[in-house]
């Protein structure tokens, strides 16, 4: 479904990720992991050719049921955009306008990928965060991104980046900024998004633990590169590489058995 | 703003008002030469020391400094805000007769200004480090760097005196009078704010909503229009409250090259006259309208920034 080849991606020409390939097969999740500046945003945001401005894709190429998205026009990219390929962050209130109602915001987006009217979009908007169990929906949506905690904006994120059912789901730290027990709600409503719709689920992390619970293959990178990548088991159990050791020795016990 | 907020903040308001009257009242008081003497100067009489006994007398400034001032203030809340030595007449209808004048030059010039900085501003921002870009950047440091007297004498010299579009000078103030003096004034503004917008354009640009709006699909029309230029205005209110108040003042450099009748003229008239009342009067007006213009925009804060509420409704 996704097959990233070579890409390299420069910043203000110096390259920074380097050589990164990855393939990935519908309904399959994939964590980056890794420490910081070690490239695994910059990795999933050439996806959605969404880099800074100082950044750019040098080579590689990077293949979306088949088609070359590097090639697709700026127009073609904004379709699929929040349509077929959706992202959520690490803090999604942050990426709603500020001084703008978080209703506004969902109606215009749903609005700008489905020809519906302003009531059948809010419908639907309130149905999706309904289904993300956010209790009082409507209040929701009359409320500003700076009014709701933590975890209830990072739901709203995801109900949002869910809403047209996205083939890929980009997940960029999507529970760093989370204490435990909403970090685990998160991580559950992510598996049955997989569960229900079928998504395929990119996940940048550097918690071993969620990473662990919930992909099917790891990545590791270090400095811009990919150091080792293999299934769960392989990673976890039997990691080949000095760095991917290092990064297990880091995960502080209390997650317990279960997650590493 | 809650209602107690602004009762709070209207309460400032008087003692603020009451200190600079005060302080005026005290450093019109102090500074040399003798208002008596200006006046008989301004009527051309050389007057005689009992004429000069007696004009203070009816000045009241043979009284000692307190009692001046305190009856002073007393007329204020009266609405007398004294008599004007040069002008023979109540500083307020002096004051009242030229506010029109001022506050539809202050809007027109405002005005003119928004429509020529916001666009440029933007342009200037999207196109950062190009063409574009370079070419208002120099404009506008030409436009901060020239004073406002020397666009306002070019002004006059092509439009007034080689193109005859525009009289020189005129008695009444309609919109041909307004329409030099204003673009002086909105020239010196703009090139300010185009930078401002420019600055606040490209500041909001990199914030993550921005980055959000991208990722769900938004266009960089839909993004520029509806995401970051109404946070980007934001500072902007703050900097129109200033540039108003400062406008409702007078203009006095502009106001006396284009011989416009405004505030500014009659202030500095009072001033060459020693006019105490008038000064004072005069004074008092820019402390109050500087303290009504930022109380509104502060207001207007509650309405245009949610974030400000944080903390009323919950």
């Amino acid at each position: 479904m996704l097959d990233i080849q070579n890409i390299t991606v420069a910043y203000h020409g110096q390259p920074f990720l380097q050589d990164f390939s990855l393939h990935m097969k519908r309904g399959e999740i994939i964590s980056l992991v890794g420490e910081s500046g070690s490239g695994k945003t910059t990795a999933i945001r050439s996806i959605l050719g969404l880099l800074p401005q100082e950044g750019e894709l040098v080579s590689g190429d990077i293949l979306f049921e088949g088609k070359s998205l590097p090639e697709y026009s700026e127009k073609e990219m904004q379709k699929l955009r929040g349509s077929r390929i959706s992202m959520i962050f690490q803090d999604s209130g942050a990426m709603l306008n500020p001084i703008r109602k978080i209703g506004s915001q969902y109606i215009e987006y749903i609005q700008k990928h489905e020809k519906l009217s302003h009531k059948a979009a809010e419908e639907k908007a309130v149905a999706m965060l309904e289904a993300m169990r956010l209790s009082e929906p409507e209040r929701i949506m009359k409320s500003y991104g700076f009014q709701l905690s933590g975890g209830m904006r990072q739901r709203v994120g995801i109900a949002m980046a869910m809403t047209f059912e996205p083939e890929l789901l980009l997940a960029d730290e999507p529970t760093a900024a989370l204490d435990v027990t909403t970090q685990a709600q998160i991580v559950r409503q992510m598996m049955e998004l997989r569960k229900n719709h079928g998504t395929s689920i990119i996940l940048v992390t550097h918690n071993l633990g969620v990473a662990a619970y919930m992909s099917d293959r790891i990545v590791v990178m270090q400095n811009g590169s990919i150091v080792e990548e293999g299934d769960r088991k392989t990673i976890l159990e039997q990691p080949g590489c000095a760095y991917t050791r290092k990064l297990l020795a880091a995960v502080p016990n209390m997650y317990g058995e279960g997650y590493v | 703003m809650k209602k107690n907020r602004l009762v709070s903040r209207l309460i400032q308001m008087c003692v603020v008002l009451i200190g600079i009257s005060f302080l005026t009242f005290l450093l019109t008081y102090l500074a040399p030469g003798d208002p008596a003497t200006a006046m008989y100067d301004s009527l051309g009489i050389t007057p005689s020391p009992e004429m000069l006994e007696q004009a203070r007398q009816s000045m009241g400034l043979d009284k000692p400094f307190l009692q001046q001032y305190v009856d002073w203030i007393g007329g204020i809340f009266h609405g007398d805000f004294g008599t004007s030595f040069s002008k023979s007449a109540p500083v307020l209808d002096l004051l009242m007769k030229r506010l029109p004048a001022t506050f539809r030059l202050a809007l027109f010039s405002l005005g003119l200004m928004l429509i020529v900085s916001v666009p440029l501003g933007i342009l200037s921002a999207v196109r950062q480090d190009g063409i574009a870009d370079y070419i208002v950047r120099f404009l506008s440091f030409l436009g901060i760097s020239l004073p406002g007297f020397l666009i306002g004498l070019i002004l006059l010299y092509v439009f007034a005196l080689k193109l005859g579009l525009v009289k020189v000078a005129s008695s009444s103030v309609g919109m041909e009078q307004m329409l030099l003096p204003g673009i002086t004034l909105a020239i010196a503004m703009a090139s300010k704010y185009s930078r401002q917008v420019r600055t606040a354009v490209l500041e909001e640009l990199h914030q993550d909503y921005v980055t959000g709006a991208r990722a769900r699909g938004m266009n960089q029309w839909e993004i520029l229009f509806r995401q970051v230029l109404p946070n980007a205005m934001l500072p902007l209110v703050t900097m129109l409250g200033l540039s108003f108040g400062s406008l409702l003042g007078g203009t006095s450099v502009v106001e006396i090259i284009f011989s416009y009748p405004g505030l500014g003229i009659l202030a500095v008239g009072a001033v060459k006259a020693r006019d105490y009342p008038l000064i004072q009067g005069f004074v008092l007006w820019i402390a109050l309208i500087y303290m009504v213009v930022n109380l509104l925009v502060d207001i207007s804060y509650h309405y245009i920034d949610p974030r400000t509420r944080e903390g009323e409704n919950g």
